[in-house]
């Protein structure tokens, strides 16, 4: 419990303590020491929970599906911390924000960190609510921090749609908890997710796929689902790059982890009824629909971070699909892939930054020849778009060959659709790509001083989980496998 | 179903609901951005008599301290901020004719029939007159999103927003006797942050583009005449 506790309010702390930090170089390191104990944190809870099944208490409930998104949210949180000193330096030193603006940064990021810890770690759908709401308000000045006017558009854009979606989800939420009144003895428990669950075959249906579809609506604005993804490739292009990083890498992971909570309480109440798979079948329209028009949009991109995003979307698209589609299988790849997607894809963020920076612009088009300037900032953005792409022996190979092994098996004609968007989405990366890191470098193009250590840690456990998934994280993932399904899979 | 049959407490509570979503229809069609800012707040103070009186018929006590929140919340402090901006923006003045008023009107009578329509189910026998609400705030809660959509004018729409809470609030108390004060108040706070940063927003969108017409933040699309 005490572990829990530290994970989730260090960083609390923290953002109290960085925004009444006047020292820029001061703030930076605080930030990086506040991200390295919140993972430590994190390490001992994910201890806790190996030893004991699960850490609940006090409205939090920690068992084996949230302690590796925790684990996992730590770690992104502090290799991004990593990345984020010397390169937020480099951008105060550029003009392109002040002094206010970087106390505004470190604060907001620890207070980010800390939303999305206590989103994960809640048992109380109400306080869930509140944190993934509370990171669209952490985040959203973020974005605008450069106060050009496209990052207040992208800003206003996050602030609306995100606002609006998640103002669904808040009825969603007031439908289960209507839903929670006749049917468990303490009517005030009626938020608390764990009680649900045990109560869910008594959950009135009619209400529950009512509120169903508010809440995918609501937290599906989040994880960026097609059509009301308008919000991420602005947020994630404008914004200063640490940020993209996490948004892509942790936000979007820990909509979806709302979602499949809400999932499995309406598969409780829906299993006796007409339509059992309600709740599934709409989360692999929505997925399939991400996926493939996120990978055509993929082709027509000019800003380098917005393609990116793109990627995200068709990601998260799969994903979500693959948590409809349902069963261990489907499910066991799925958990793998939100893991092995966040560690690439905040790993290629962070490689873009840098290449952005050594371009001086974000436009594609002028982004040339980076392994001449910068070996090891192009090689990194050639190995970890390989990686997103799905090539072998890297984790998302992995994954996504265990979600096309499950489609083939439980819905045989998706896999054509799956097969398609992914090669569709593979040209769409290779051909912005070559250009970029192959090819003569323009005159004068001098390499940026890079650290280029959280890069390869993320590619370098990447790589890992393709060759082998160690033991105690299969068995993890399988007991997160066997609480959402039921069935195991090792 | 006979009205009539419902203690004179309930039928009051009806009678408020159905004029928080009247407040909404004025809203929706209000052109003078001042006048608009009233009627939210007219709003709010209806949403908070709504919980006043379930609070009264329901003998649950930590209504009474929502209902006080939602009044100090809704009907004073945000309307009050909103004010005050929109004196600071020199927007004290400013009317937007909306375009094709008709049409928002019905579209809005759409919304509610729509809400009424998706409330069905949740059809308890003893439950009628919950239902009723839970319809109605539905509908201020889509009447909300329709007004973000057809105002171009960022105040407008963050009045838009800030109806879309009422609405949830509205539906929170009617049909489940309020949610549990712990979230009552994370909710109220963040309503409270989202209007704060909405207020810089403001000036951060006035500083970019010169006016508060938020049809003019484009520079974001995915055309290709997009030339950055």
């Amino acid at each position: 419990m005490t572990a829990l506790l530290l994970a989730v309010f260090t960083p609390l702390a923290g953002a109290g303590v960085l925004a009444l930090t006047r020292s820029l170089g001061l703030a930076g390191w605080i930030n990086v020491i506040v991200s390295a104990a919140t993972f430590a944190a994190s390490i001992a809870l994910a201890r806790d929970v190996a030893a004991a099944g699960e850490v609940a208490g006090m409205t939090f409930r920690v068992d084996a599906f949230n302690v590796y998104l925790l684990a996992l949210t730590a770690f992104v949180g502090m290799t991004t911390s990593i990345f984020s000193r010397p390169y937020m330096r480099h951008v105060c030193q550029t003009g392109r924000t002040n002094a206010r603006g970087m106390r505004l940064y470190h604060s907001m990021y620890q207070t980010f960190m800390f939303t999305m810890l206590l989103a994960l770690s809640t048992d109380n759908l109400g306080v869930l609510w509140v944190a993934v709401e509370g990171a669209t308000l952490a985040t959203v000045l973020l974005v605008s921090l450069y106060r050009t006017p496209e990052a207040v558009e992208a800003a206003w854009k996050y602030f609306i749609l995100c606002g609006v979606g998640i103002a669904l989800a808040l009825f969603g939420t007031v439908l289960t908890y209507f839903a929670a009144q006749s049917v468990l003895a303490d009517p005030a428990e009626g938020l608390t997710w764990s009680a649900l669950y045990t109560a869910a075959p008594k959950l009135e249906p009619s209400i529950m796929s009512l509120a169903f579809v508010f809440l995918l609506v609501g937290y599906g604005t989040k994880i960026g689902l097609v059509p009301m993804h308008q919000w991420l490739p602005d947020a994630h292009s404008e914004g200063p790059t640490p940020m993209s990083a996490v948004l892509s890498g942790l936000l979007l992971n820990v909509a979806l982890y709302a979602v499949v909570r809400l999932k499995m309480l309406v598969d409780g109440s829906l299993a006796a009824s007409a339509s059992p798979h309600m709740a599934g079948r709409l989360l692999m329209g929505f997925g399939l629909l991400s996926f493939l028009v996120a990978g055509l949009f993929l082709h027509r991109q000019r800003d380098i971070k917005r393609m990116f995003s793109y990627s995200s979307i068709e990601h998260m698209g799969l994903m979500t699909f693959a948590f409809g589609l349902g069963g261990p299988l489907a499910t066991f790849g799925a958990l793998l892939h939100m893991l092995v997607h966040s560690l690439t894809k905040s790993a290629i963020f962070v490689t873009v930054g840098h290449a952005a920076h050594i371009a001086g612009t974000q436009s594609i088009n002028n982004i040339r020849g980076l392994i001449r300037t910068q070996p090891a900032v192009g090689w990194s953005l050639l190995i970890a778009v390989a990686a997103i792409a799905g090539f072998p022996p890297f984790g998302i190979f992995t994954s996504e060959f265990l979600l096309l092994t499950a489609t083939m098996k439980l819905q045989p004609w998706f896999t054509v659709a799956l097969l398609l968007g992914l090669a569709v989405a593979f040209a769409g990366l290779f051909r912005h790509l070559h250009p970029m890191v192959y090819g003569p470098a323009p005159e004068g193009q001098k390499p940026v001083p890079a650290n280029m250590i959280p890069v390869a840690v993320h590619l370098g456990l990447v790589l890992w989980l393709g060759l082998s998934i160690p033991g105690f994280l299969a068995r993890w993932l399988d007991r997160a496998t066997e609480l959402i399904t039921g069935g195991h899979l090792l | 179903m006979s009205f009539e049959s419902l203690p004179v407490l309930e039928q009051l509570m009806l009678a408020m609901a159905a004029m928080a979503l009247f407040t909404s229809f004025v809203l929706l069609e209000q052109e003078r951005l001042v006048a608009a800012i009233h009627a939210f707040a007219w709003q709010g103070a209806l949403v908070s008599a709504v919980t006043t009186l379930v609070a009264a018929s329901s003998g649950l006590r930590h209504l009474y301290f929502s209902a006080l929140l939602t009044f100090a919340l809704k009907a004073l402090l945000i309307p009050w901020m909103l004010h005050r901006l929109s004196r600071r923006l020199e927007l004290d003045r400013y009317a937007e004719p909306l375009r094709r008023p008709a049409l928002v009107t019905m579209a809005a009578v759409a919304l509610v029939i729509f809400s009424y329509w998706l409330a069905l189910p949740i059809m308890h026998e003893n439950l009628i007159f919950t239902r009723n609400i839970v319809a109605v705030s539905l509908a201020v809660v889509l009447i909300g999103l329709l007004m973000m959509v057809v105002r171009q004018q960022a105040v407008a729409q963050v009045l838009g927003f800030m109806s879309m809470e009422n609405g949830l609030f509205l539906a929170a108390v009617s049909a489940t006797g309020g949610m549990p004060l712990l979230i009552e108040l994370g909710v109220a706070f963040d309503v409270l942050v989202a209007m704060v940063l909405f207020g810089i927003f403001f000036f951060h969108i006035r500083e970019s583009i010169d006016s508060l017409d938020v049809d003019r933040l484009n520079r974001l699309t995915e055309t290709e005449e997009d030339t950055r």
